[in-house]
């Protein structure tokens, strides 16, 4: 799969991919912060079929739908590709001190260099949390790191 | 009636009327432009319904409004955006202004008009109506389709054109014998190579000087300095459309998202104000003689367009279909038809400017049907080539 970029100059972006299936569809991002969702004829590939205008809050919740459980997938095919990365899932035990702190107090990068890229809270993932983010009990945090940070996250929020 | 009473009165009249006239341009689809252009001719000299207390300050309003047009349409791009599109679409660009704008030169040249307006129609005819052309597109909900990047390309190269052309016309109209006029150009194009490489260079520097205060502020500043530049550059005989459009190139990033909703509406009020002007500095009484010379160098203009758009879509590997759609989307001109005859008044021929205006009408109005008119023979086109490539993946 390939997913092509294209400067719209004056208007902002268009990225679009063909599907195994053999549909081209793409995304038209325009500077204002608008985006198009763009379906493009089936006779003719450079035509667009029908399009969508969603607002930016709108596309953040098709894309939070679209791309949310991919995420620990697309994590554990990462950890096959790059050698000398690790990923592990560590959770935050009830009774843990971290229970109820945010990601900024716990400096988890500043100490160990392993970055925490999502949040497991049941059964749906939060990608890319930010330093606000809150913890509660059961939380499982995807860390990727070199082996050692991983493995000293693990023991900072094991130990209180 | 006291003055002041009459100004107000008529003033409101005209801009009330133009709200009448984009509400029933909205609602059947058309652009506004032509019908702006038709109110001006009206209120004019020897129109319907003559106005005499506000001319002069719709002439003031319209020459602002071409710095705001300009401006804006600058904001739009940066300048590295240019650059990039030039190396990769020069081409294209010098193709389309050869074939569009030769047969305007060759027209003005043919009717006797002499060298400066022959300079002066290659502009008319070569150059699109950015502002049309992207309003349509995005009307029909094209702006993902795979030919609008070459459609854009283009226009994007007729601006950049325009800004090294609208200073060599000016300086030609300015000058009045051969030698004057090389160094008045020398001097234009000198300024102009100037502005753009401070523009690349530091353009940063101008966004951290006025990006800081209010929105009132910001507008306040970036306005003042636009009409400063503007007028600096008309001085200079570089023009103030020109002036305008780099200074709106040189200003860049965040400042742009808090300009773009300020200076939008001021740019509608404005811009709506020059198209009335541009038809009122005509008398609609030598129009029905220039029609026809008009409406063949239209028809050739629209025959052009659609043949520079098809070479730009197979460029961009685009298929027949998009080609075709790509260069009937380049068929409307407008505003810079207007503000090249503007530029050249009554300087050349006295039938100039009525051309110009019979011209921008007729391709204003049919522009932007163009694209929806092409669309039963793209999809002809498109059902072939999907036919011929079935066939081609079925031949062992």
């Amino acid at each position: 799969m390939e997913v092509e970029e294209t400067r719209l100059p004056g208007i902002g972006l268009r990225h679009d991919l063909v599907t195994a299936s053999g549909r081209r569809i793409g995304v038209v991002s325009q500077s204002t912060g608008a985006r198009h969702v763009v379906l493009y004829d089936e006779v003719d590939p450079d035509a667009a079929a029908a399009t969508v205008e969603l607002t930016a809050e709108e596309a953040d919740a098709v894309a939070e739908l679209l791309g949310a459980p991919r995420i620990t997938e697309r994590l554990s095919r990462l950890r096959e590709q790059v050698s000398g990365l690790a990923t592990e899932g560590v959770p935050i035990l009830p009774g843990s001190p971290y229970v109820g702190a945010t990601l900024g107090d716990t400096a988890l990068r500043t100490r160990t260099g392993a970055s925490v890229v999502a949040v497991l809270r049941a059964g749906e993932a939060i990608a890319s949390p930010r330093p606000d983010f809150r913890f509660q009990a059961g939380d499982r945090l995807i860390v990727v790191g070199t082996a050692d940070g991983v493995a000293r996250v693990r023991d900072l929020l094991r130990s209180p | 009636m006291s003055d002041a009473a009459r100004l107000l009165v008529e003033l409101g009249a005209v801009v009330l009327g133009l709200g009448v006239l984009g509400r029933f341009a909205g609602r059947v689809g058309l652009s506004p432009v032509p019908l702006y252009l038709l109110a001006g001719l009206a209120f004019g000299t020897g129109g319907l319904v003559p106005l005499d207390a506000p001319e002069e300050f719709i002439e003031a309003g319209a020459d602002v409004g071409v710095v705001l047009l300009l401006l804006v349409l600058g904001l739009e791009y940066t300048a590295g955006e240019l650059v990039t599109n030039l190396r990769r679409q020069a081409p294209v660009g010098v193709l389309d202004l050869l074939l569009n704008g030769l047969p305007g030169a060759a027209f003005a040249l043919l009717l006797g008009w002499g060298p400066t307006a022959a300079v002066a129609m290659f502009g008319v005819t070569a150059i699109s109506s950015s502002g049309i052309v992207s309003k349509v597109l995005t009307d029909l909900g094209r702006l993902g389709n795979r030919e609008t990047p070459a459609v854009l390309g283009v226009l994007v190269l007729e601006d950049l054109a325009m800004a090294g052309y609208l200073p060599v016309l000016t300086a030609l109209v300015a000058a009045s014998g051969g030698a004057s006029a090389a160094a008045s150009i020398a001097v234009a194009l000198g300024v102009l190579a100037l502005v753009l490489v401070v523009a690349l260079r530091h353009g940063h520097v101008l966004d951290r000087a006025i990006g800081t205060g209010s929105d009132e502020v910001l507008l306040l500043s970036v306005l003042g300095l636009a009409l400063l530049v503007a007028g600096g550059a008309e001085a200079v005989h570089v023009s103030a459309a020109v002036g305008a459009f780099l200074l709106g190139i040189a200003l860049s990033g965040e400042l742009v998202e808090r300009l773009r909703p300020l200076l939008g509406p001021l740019r509608d009020l404005f811009a709506a104000v020059f198209f009335v002007f541009a038809g009122l500095s005509i008398d609609p009484n030598d129009l029905p003689a220039v029609l026809l010379p008009a409406l063949g160098l239209a028809a050739v203009g629209v025959l052009t367009k659609v043949a520079t758009g098809w070479v730009a879509g197979r460029r961009a590997g685009v298929g027949p279909a998009g080609r075709l759609r790509a260069g009937a989307a380049l068929v409307p001109r407008g505003e810079f038809s207007l503000i090249i005859a503007g530029l050249v008044g009554g300087a050349v021929v006295p039938e100039f400017g009525a051309t110009v205006a019979a011209y921008v009408l007729v391709l204003a109005v049919f522009g932007p049907l163009a694209p929806r008119l092409a669309d039963p023979l793209a999809r002809r086109l498109a059902v072939r080539a999907a036919e011929r490539t079935a066939q081609q993946r079925a031949a062992p």
